[in-house]
């Protein structure tokens, strides 16, 4: 649904760019080209990496774990794995729904949520290009941590 | 052909990897590869426009302007306007660094760049109404707002535990990238 919206915005700014200057455009697009080139080696990794990962651990092994750990140690659990994985998002709302289902607490779910959105494992040697080593791996440590903050307050919240 | 080995030597080693793990266990080996084609064309469905627009922005919007708004000196309005661009976007994290280039390049603020990634990882409007129908209303809701002033204490945290001079690299890098 998302990407229709995106698509009619990048089309109405490209037809408007086309006419009010064509040579312009071209340089635009060439730049887009570069910029998606240029990370492309990162993103096919990433992919085939998510493929192995996912198929190794699937969606029942991560309940089994997530579903029959409570308290402290089932958030820990979460967030790590949460950290570890990269799944979309509408595989993983539906997932997590269907933990909580499981009977998973709303704890583990949050901290693994939040951890899953924030925190990029897999992904790490693409920001290590943009932002450095040491920025890259401290965004994801605070980002870890800060699942823990999620799912403190909404264990309270929720409970 | 040897700069292009070079270039995607990992994703080589990555994809050997994933034929020897197929010759070992075909079950794993082909459900890989179904899960790694799904999420291709889900970047090939993203991707696109993402870029397309990331060139636009470079060609057409000023440097002066950008830093206007989200630069040194924009203050609260950068912040917002970090925040809302970071959550009106699609696709995944990584997606997100691309843009952060062409943010570096038209001098936008180091802590507003944190702002943006960190509302692109979390806060994105379309998630949040696909959490709320999954997880429920007051489970999103107090995500969100746990996350936004989550977003951004990080984004001061990180861009106080940095040197002035490791940014600039970072800015310098950008133009190549």
């Amino acid at each position: 649904m998302d990407s229709y919206i995106l698509y009619s915005i990048t089309v109405v700014f490209l037809i408007f760019s086309i006419y009010k200057d064509k040579k312009k455009t071209k340089m635009a697009l060439k730049k887009s080209w570069k910029a998606f080139e240029n990370i492309l080696p990162q993103f096919l990794v990433v992919i085939l990496l998510v493929g192995i990962m996912l198929a190794v651990i699937d969606t029942n092994t991560i309940s089994k774990i997530i579903g029959s750990k409570s308290g402290g140690w089932g958030v820990i659990v979460s967030a790590v794995i949460g950290a570890i994985t990269l799944i979309p998002a509408f595989v993983a709302f539906p997932t997590a729904a269907l933990l909580l289902e499981g009977g998973a607490g709303y704890m583990q779910i949050a901290a693994f949520v939040s951890a899953l959105m924030m925190v990029g494992i897999v992904t790490l040697p693409i920001e290590f290009k943009y932002f450095g080593k040491k920025m890259a791996i401290l965004r994801n440590t605070y980002a870890f941590l800060f699942s823990f903050v999620v799912a403190y307050i909404i264990g309270i919240v929720i409970g | 052909m040897k700069k292009f080995f070079k270039r995607y030597r990992s994703f080589l080693i990555v994809l050997a990897l994933l034929l020897l793990i197929t010759l070992i266990n075909k079950k794993i080996g082909f459900k890989a590869f179904d899960i790694a084609t799904f999420s291709m064309k889900e970047m090939l469905l993203v991707i696109p426009p993402v870029f397309i627009l990331l060139g636009l922005l470079d060609i057409w919007v000023p440097r002066e302007t950008m830093i206007k708004f989200m630069g040194e000196g924009s203050g609260l309005k950068g912040v917002l306007l970090s925040i809302l661009l970071g959550s009106a976007a699609a696709g995944p994290l990584y997606g997100a660094f691309p843009v952060a280039a062409v943010f570096m390049k038209k001098g936008v603020k180091f802590m507003n760049i944190l702002i943006f990634l960190g509302a692109w990882s979390t806060t994105k409007i379309p998630m949040f109404l696909f959490e709320m129908s999954s997880l429920g209303t007051s489970f999103a809701t107090t995500r969100l707002l746990i996350d936004i002033p989550g977003i951004i204490i990080i984004a001061y945290l990180l861009s106080k535990s940095v040197s002035k001079d490791y940014v600039n690299k970072l800015y310098v890098n950008a133009e190549n990238l």
